[in-house]
């Protein structure tokens, strides 16, 4: 089984759209959008007969009032300061608690509990070339990382039981921990950019965490001519890097339009440069080890 | 007064309006700090610039266990919520997992026999720059491999908010997402100024933090960039929501030049410049309505 995930670093760089287009390229697919903040693929993909599961991402503490002596104890502990006293009573920041149960555990009154923090959800459900699974977390919560890890290992599931043999992971923006979630133990990774300042910048610094994984990446350049002296000095440093560039994608604007049809942009307008040249990009990463 | 610039999506535009914002508040003569809380793909620097004033390191506190005081009870692993002590009673192997601790000192508390002591481990910089006698700039950065951005964020919004100069103007350039670090870069914000773009993309991660920051209860108003792509669905939603639209930037090639060379649009183009003193303007209104 090979396990592709696609990142950026910086976001809006177009990760999902050609998520999209690989996902609707190949038969019996199983894609995993691993972008749990703020998942989009679902909206092109419209996956059906979805399968939903509760995920728990920590747990928040209450105090209550009437057990409560004013000790101060838990405000001394609490190294996150989501406790503080005021108005005759100790407050709990449930934006600040990151859920350690310390102060549950050293309170002497007994006067704090814990409660479990379980809006957010893993997806499965079927689409026209396969499954795809994705998630929702609540907004504010935590543990991204975990619910990435969890996407992931459903997806390896599915794929085992369909006798997928690759999976797609649409990674979110970023390098913190649902991105370094997105990459471990992945087969290849496709860093899509853009050539902008910013982009060129992100696409170095999620390189160099890639770097610290077994695992071979890939650049690809959307929207390239919108800066053409910015794509060639990506392309050289990339070159100078050992780092394949394996595809340039033109700034489309139907890619748009696909969008608004739930459709992907290979799906949509098939012949043009556009899906021809992502077409060449899917053929090339399939195929090379 | 306290502005942060956030989105669900990435790529909307953030850095674009944060650093725009930011240029002409310093234009107009007012006393502005930028502070780059997206620690993890910090872009800000990458527009404005200048003479860097200071740089702290910042590190999180990391449990050390001495094997030869320990007795290993377990009692340490049993108090991580977080999964950081990996623990075998029968073969005496008890490890610290450095990257998935929290820093909450709850295995501290849990050993009863002096055998944890803690240990500095750096996470990353904030760093000053100093733009002109009323203008810095703030920026967040991790070290490549960090985990949780989230302490930095607070490190160097705290230096911004803490600053005694009158009517100074905090602009907060926030990550993507809604989780952890969203929330870090919002929760001192007085003003929320969403940025979008009028794709479903753009409209369902808009919706997801429209449903985050209404739980926060933080005032926010909508700023709608690359106009013109897509539909005109967030207008109409925006309206039934009653959603202030702050202003409208349109689909340009000129902007995504003059942005992807690392350019303030406000500077080069005087009609622009307008747009967002405007912009300013409005946000002031919203404020203090």
């Amino acid at each position: 089984m090979t396990e592709i995930a696609i990142l950026s670093g910086k976001g809006g760089t177009g990760k999902t759209s050609l998520s999209a287009a690989f996902a609707t390229i190949g038969e019996n697919m199983v894609v995993a959008d691993c972008d749990v903040d703020a998942a989009n693929l679902h909206l092109i993909l419209h996956p059906e007969n979805y399968v939903e599961e509760r995920f728990i991402t920590g747990y928040k503490a209450v105090i209550h009032d009437n057990f409560c002596t004013l000790c101060g104890i838990c405000i001394n502990y609490c190294r996150f300061d989501a406790i503080t006293k005021g108005d005759g009573k100790v407050i709990i920041s449930n934006i600040s608690c990151d859920g350690c149960k310390l102060c549950e555990r050293i309170c002497p009154s007994h006067a704090i509990s814990m409660i479990p923090s379980d809006k957010s959800r893993w997806l499965i459900g079927d689409y026209r070339n396969g499954k795809m699974i994705h998630a929702r977390l609540e907004p504010g919560e935590e543990n991204s990382g975990k619910l990435v890890n969890v996407v992931r290992e459903q997806a390896r599931r599915i794929a085992k039981e369909t006798n997928c043999k690759t999976i797609i992971i649409d990674g979110p923006p970023g390098t913190g921990c649902p991105a370094i979630s997105s990459v471990t133990g992945t087969d290849k990774v496709i860093i899509v950019t853009e050539p902008s300042k910013s982009g060129f910048h992100d696409m170095k610094r999620i390189l160099e965490l890639v770097a610290g994984f077994k695992v071979k990446p890939y650049v690809v350049i959307n929207k390239y001519d919108l800066n053409r002296e910015l794509t060639h000095r990506i392309e050289s440093w990339c070159e100078e890097q050992q780092i394949p560039v394996i595809g340039k994608i033109l700034f489309f604007a139907p890619v748009v339009e696909a969008m608004l049809e739930s459709k992907s942009i290979t799906e949509w307008l098939p012949d043009s440069e556009v899906s021809r040249e992502i077409h060449s990009i899917y053929h090339f990463i399939m195929t090379h080890e | 007064m306290n502005i942060a610039i956030a989105s669900g999506k990435g790529g909307t535009g953030k850095t674009f309006v944060s650093t725009n914002l930011f240029w002409v508040i310093q234009h107009e003569g007012f006393p502005v700090t930028i502070v780059d809380c997206d620690a993890e793909e910090p872009n800000v620097t990458e527009f404005i610039t200048g003479e860097v004033l200071a740089d702290r390191t910042i590190s999180q506190i990391i449990p050390v266990i001495n094997p030869e005081q320990c007795v290993f009870c377990g009692k340490c692993q049993e108090y991580c919520s977080y999964n950081a002590i990996i623990f075998l009673p029968s073969s005496h192997f008890i490890q610290v997992i450095e990257d998935l601790c929290h820093d909450c000192g709850a295995c501290l508390v849990a050993c009863k026999y002096g055998a944890i002591t803690e240990k500095k481990k750096k996470i990353g910089i904030v760093r000053n720059l100093f733009f002109n006698c009323h203008a810095q700039i703030i920026e967040s950065r991790t070290e490549i491999g960090v985990y949780s951005s989230v302490p930095l964020i607070k490190e160097a919004i705290k230096e911004a908010v803490n600053d005694p100069t009158e009517n100074l103007f905090n602009i907060l350039d926030s990550p993507p997402g809604i989780s952890c670090p969203f929330i870090a870069t919002v929760d001192k914000a007085d003003y929320v100024v969403l940025v979008t773009e009028p794709t479903p993309f753009g409209l369902n991660d808009l919706k997801l933090s429209v449903e985050t920051l209404k739980h926060l209860e933080k005032p926010f108003g909508v700023l709608v960039n690359r106009a013109k792509l897509g539909n005109l669905e967030v207008y109409d939603w925006l309206q039934e929501n009653s959603i202030p639209l702050l202003l409208s930037i349109p689909m340009d090639r000129e902007i995504a030049r003059i942005y992807s060379e690392g350019h303030i649009l406000a500077e080069e183009q005087p009609a622009y410049r307008d747009l967002f003193v405007e912009l300013f303007r409005r946000i002031k209104k919203q404020v203090n309505a």
